[in-house]
């Protein structure tokens, strides 16, 4: 059990690995402190209560009908008012300073990342280096990571909890998250959203590296001999669950939007091979 | 000629759904047997299911709830087992079983568990308590309770023929599209909530004119006990949330019947709109559930305390407060979906504000307590439990409405051990409470003390150790649903809350025990003055069980407790000079009928059998019009035979067996002259 409280000390929403989750987490904990002006009493003095006016304690200042005490009742709400006051303030700035959409400034670019929840795994394509990885996530630890999602299957949700909160993913819509890692690092991801029979298998590894490091992995990943072209998108569409990390030295150009065009409600023809290929899915 | 019904649809695909089968076809064959060996179909017919008396529709929605609430106990443990032993493993539960459990427990607990329970309740106290013979429509009544327990029925035929939804208990397209899910099972989820959701919407419509009109003379809107005011707020949200759930239901209905598209990925559906309108009616619920529970312990406390309510018309504009606040937080169950910081923000407060008007509840009841001389049978004992867990509660929930905080929390386990800390102490504890106060009101005699005490320590023992580690898994990155998993720091947390999950299935086999042990001691247990408890509202006025009218002659009101304050006038129990013959409304047939019609219309449905759903509808449709065209739907109770019920009952109430008012003597006062009470 010692171990285990270790454990939670060093689990990824306690122990953030970037200012995103870090910001998040002392929300969190900030306002768990404020409440406990209000909680404490109240499970204090209910258990207190409980013992001393029990019956069997006869007390002398019993009062049948003592129901009425204008301070008292203007007390409990006003208490809790205020601190809900306090904490809505907090919410109002906090949300808007951890937006998901706001990109990060650390200085440099983002580095952009476009995110699609297949059944059940990870693609993520790399429009600045023109590859694509299943199951696992790199990218340089010093730049901010600015994530377009969409699903080519049911609703996902994806999460890097040591780095920040999660987002939808959703057939035919772009949602965004940004995050930022202090220092290089691998953290678990996963999707959040139960989507079916390979879902708990639905996990992957995400990889802050170092300069040298990412040199090393994107020359790994351009020697791959895969290419994410449209027909190898419909075989990797397919069902499967618990697959190995793979890796694509190229992928379809405009992938990510002939995937959201899947789901358009648009008739008329298809702009290209690739789009009816992968609109209609039939390799 | 069937549909898609085949022979594949019987559960011989595997041992789990072959016990699960069997335990439904086993149940249903040893009631048939228990009731044809008592000799008791025609009682049961007759006096029961054609009943329209809210006393008896009240004890049958409990049984249902019982009945459902074995189930979806069982299953959480089950669920419970599999996370135990699911490290890197597949456990003992395949993932279609694990799915289904999780999909039929979020389910059953909340449609066939709270809501009967409290359903039950409101129909066994809230006409006694308001001085009323019957609710505003009986027979409307008797017809919520079948439709409700034919989506109950619906939900245990799916355990025999074919498979429940996998699609989780709010059961989010596109996964519970056709496409993806294209099976028997959401439809059986679909039209199981359907069903009973036709009868809650009529139940709450009944209840809000119930209470609006039929309350006794002097009891003013500031005089109805507070669990009437809950009941009236769950009616109204009632009313105004579930066609929501209705409408979403249908239209997930057309996509997978008629090929609609409102909620499918391509062809312009959204499934955000679907998650919308939900939770439209989701979030009302919530309050649905735990409002009548908060009028349970506002009647508890005041009772075992021996003092007025605190702060009563706080505790009722809290109430008021609470029901319309909670239409306007429903976004704050997908603050992920990704819209505005100004639309989560926003949300986000409002869904804080509601802590203010619950904190002011607690406090009262708090302060009920303070200076009072608290007795702890079972009902104060959950009473205080509640309040104690209550705000841990409560606090996760602010917690989780702060957006930021949702991002990293929201589909964690976090978020299910906060929902299970609201429901298990904000409406199961609440509904037991009411359950061992009130049970001797519907049965006559009271429920064994001890094995409710048992009852209430493993539960609320059971309940921290199963839910406190899910916190803490949250924390560790746990998302909910997960049928196995390959973090083994996780192991140890699950393993103590499966233990927990254990202790909970122990304290409801001591609740079983203590209903049965109470039977066999009834006699010992007898209730002979219908006020076991010395209480405070008109309830506790009729005799228990009471007569099919309730009250002999309608009271007047002129207090709050107003059952107390005639006990204490010594103006409690008076014999009248005359009695006169009541009108009660009749039994009927057609409640249980359009009911068994409702289930067949919805299991036809659910496999495709066209002709049977069209026969069903034109026969509910006949009996609706019967029924209509019916002006012979009272019958009376003459005089005499109310004369000699009374009689019966005051014969009962011998002095030494009424309440001691003078308990309520001030200790302050002490010196002053002692009070005469109810002594007559």
């Amino acid at each position: 059990m010692l171990l285990s409280g270790c454990s939670l000390i060093r689990s990824p929403v306690l122990d953030p690995q970037g200012p995103v989750a870090l910001d998040e987490r002392n929300l969190l904990l900030v306002s768990l402190a404020i409440m406990m002006i209000v909680a404490i009493p109240a499970i204090g003095l209910t258990l207190f209560f409980a013992w001393r006016y029990r019956s069997g304690a006869n007390r002398p200042d019993y009062d049948p009908e003592w129901s009425r005490a204008p301070a008292l009742e203007a007390a409990i709400f006003l208490v809790p008012a205020a601190i809900i006051v306090v904490l809505g303030t907090l919410v109002w700035v906090y949300t808007h300073r951890l937006d998901p959409y706001k990109e990060l400034a650390a200085g440099r670019e983002p580095f952009q990342v476009q995110a699609v929840a297949l059944d059940w795994k990870w693609l993520f394509l790399y429009p600045e280096l023109g590859t694509a990885s299943v199951n696992e996530l790199s990218f340089p630890a010093d730049r901010p990571v600015s994530i377009e999602i969409t699903s080519d299957t049911v609703m996902n949700a994806l999460m890097i909890p040591a780095l920040g909160g999660q987002i939808y993913a959703m057939a035919g819509m772009r949602t965004k998250l940004n995050l930022l890692a202090n220092e290089p690092g691998t953290f678990d991801g996963r999707n959040t959203m139960y989507s079916g029979d390979g879902f708990p298998d639905q996990h992957f590894q995400a990889h802050a590296l170092t300069d040298s490091e990412f040199e090393a992995w994107k020359a790994k990943v351009k020697a791959s001999a895969n290419a994410l072209d449209a027909r190898a998108y419909v075989a990797l569409h397919e069902k499967s669950s618990a697959n190995p990390v793979s890796y694509y030295s190229s992928f379809e150009p405009g992938l990510f939007d002939l995937i959201l065009r899947k789901y358009a409600p648009i008739t008329g023809p298809y702009e290209s091979k690739a789009a009816e290929i992968i609109c209609r899915g039939a390799a | 000629m069937f549909g898609r019904l085949t022979i594949d649809a019987l559960p011989f695909y595997s041992w789990i759904a072959e016990a699960g089968a069997m335990v439904v076809v086993g149940g249903a064959v040893v009631s048939f047997l228990l009731v044809t060996y008592l000799k008791a179909w025609k009682t049961l017919w007759f006096d029961w299911f054609l009943s329209v008396d809210h006393k008896r529709i009240g004890i049958m929605y409990l049984v249902l709830t019982l009945i459902m609430f074995l189930r979806g106990v069982v299953e959480g443990v089950m669920m419970r087992a599999q996370q135990a032993v699911a490290l890197n493993s597949d456990g003992y539960l395949p993932p279609m079983h694990f799915e289904q459990l999780f999909s039929t427990h979020g389910t059953i607990m909340i449609f066939f568990v709270v809501m009967p329970f409290l359903t039950g309740l409101i129909n066994l106290i809230v006409p006694q308590q308001i001085g009323a013979r019957d609710v505003a429509y009986p027979f409307l009544n008797s017809l919520s309770f079948w439709l409700t327990a034919a989506g109950g029925a619906l939900v245990m035929v799916s355990l025999v023929i074919g498979q429940f939804s996998r699609a989780g208990w709010t059961g989010y397209p596109p996964y519970s599209g056709l496409q993806y899910s294209p099976n028997e099972g959401v439809d059986y989820w679909i039209w199981s909530l359907m069903i009973s959701g036709i009868g809650t919407t009529l139940s709450g419509i009944n209840f809000i004119v119930t209470i609006i009109r039929n309350r006794c003379p002097g009891m003013t809107w500031m005089r109805m006990p507070m669990f009437t005011w809950t009941a009236f707020c769950a009616s109204i949200l009632i009313a105004f949330a579930f066609p929501a759930l209705t409408v979403v239901a249908a239209q997930l209905a057309l996509d997978r019947l008629l090929g609609f598209h409102f909620f499918t990925n391509g062809d312009g559906g959204n499934m955000m709109m679907y998650a919308n309108l939900i939770w439209i009616w989701g979030h009302p619920e919530v309050y649905i559930l735990i409002l009548p529970a908060f009028g349970v312990f506002s009647e508890v406390v005041a009772t075992f305390s021996r003092k007025r309510l605190f702060g009563y018309d706080y505790l009722v504009y809290a109430t008021a407060c609470i029901a319309l606040l909670s239409f306007t937080v429903w976004l704050h169950h997908f603050f992920t979906m990704g819209s505005s910081a100004n639309v989560n923000a926003a949300f986000g407060i409002a869904t804080m504000i509601i802590a203010v008007p619950t904190g002011v509840k607690i406090f009262d009841w708090l302060f009920t307590m303070y200076r009072g001389r608290i007795e702890f049978p079972p009902a104060m004992l959950f009473t205080v439990g509640f309040m104690v867990t209550f705000v841990i509660g409560g606090v996760t929930g602010v917690l989780l409405a702060m957006p930021p905080a949702d991002y990293l929390m929201h589909n964690s386990v976090f978020l299910v051990a906060h929902f299970h800390n609201m429901l298990i102490p904000g409406a199961l504890f609440g509904y037991l409470a009411g359950m061992n106060y009130w049970f001797p009101k519907a049965f006559g005699f009271k429920l064994d003390q001890k094995w409710g005490v048992r009852c209430f320590w493993l539960l609320i023992s059971g309940f921290y150790l199963a839910f406190m580690p899910l916190y803490v898994l949250g924390f560790m990155g746990m998302s909910r649903r997960m049928e196995h998993y390959a973090n083994p720091e996780w192991q140890p947390y699950l393993i103590v809350a499966a233990f927990g999950a254990a202790l909970i299935l122990a304290s409801v086999a001591c609740l079983v025990i203590q209903i049965l042990v109470s039977i066999r001691n009834r006699d010992a247990l007898r209730d002979e003055t219908g006020d076991p408890w010395n209480g405070r509202t008109l309830e506790w006025a009729t005799s228990s069980p009471a007569a099919p009218y309730n009250f002999a002659v309608i009271p007047e009101v002129s207090d709050l407790d107003a059952f107390h304050s005639q006990k204490m006038e010594a103006k409690a129990y008076q014999r009248p000079q005359a009695y006169e013959d009541i009108v009660m409304p009749k039994p009927s047939v057609l409640g249980i009928v359009l009911g068994g019609l409702g289930f067949i219309i919805a299991f036809a449905i659910v496999w495709h059998i066209w002709w049977l759903a069209v026969a069903g509808l034109a026969g509910a449709a006949a009996c609706v019009i019967y029924r209509s065209c019916d002006d012979d739907t009272d019958f009376v109770i003459p005089a005499e035979e109310v004369a000699r019920i009374e009689a019966a009952h005051l014969e009962r109430l011998t002095p030494e067996r009424q309440h001691d008012m003078r308990i309520y003597q001030p200790s302050a006062h002490a010196a002053e002259p002692v009070l005469e009470g109810g002594r007559s």
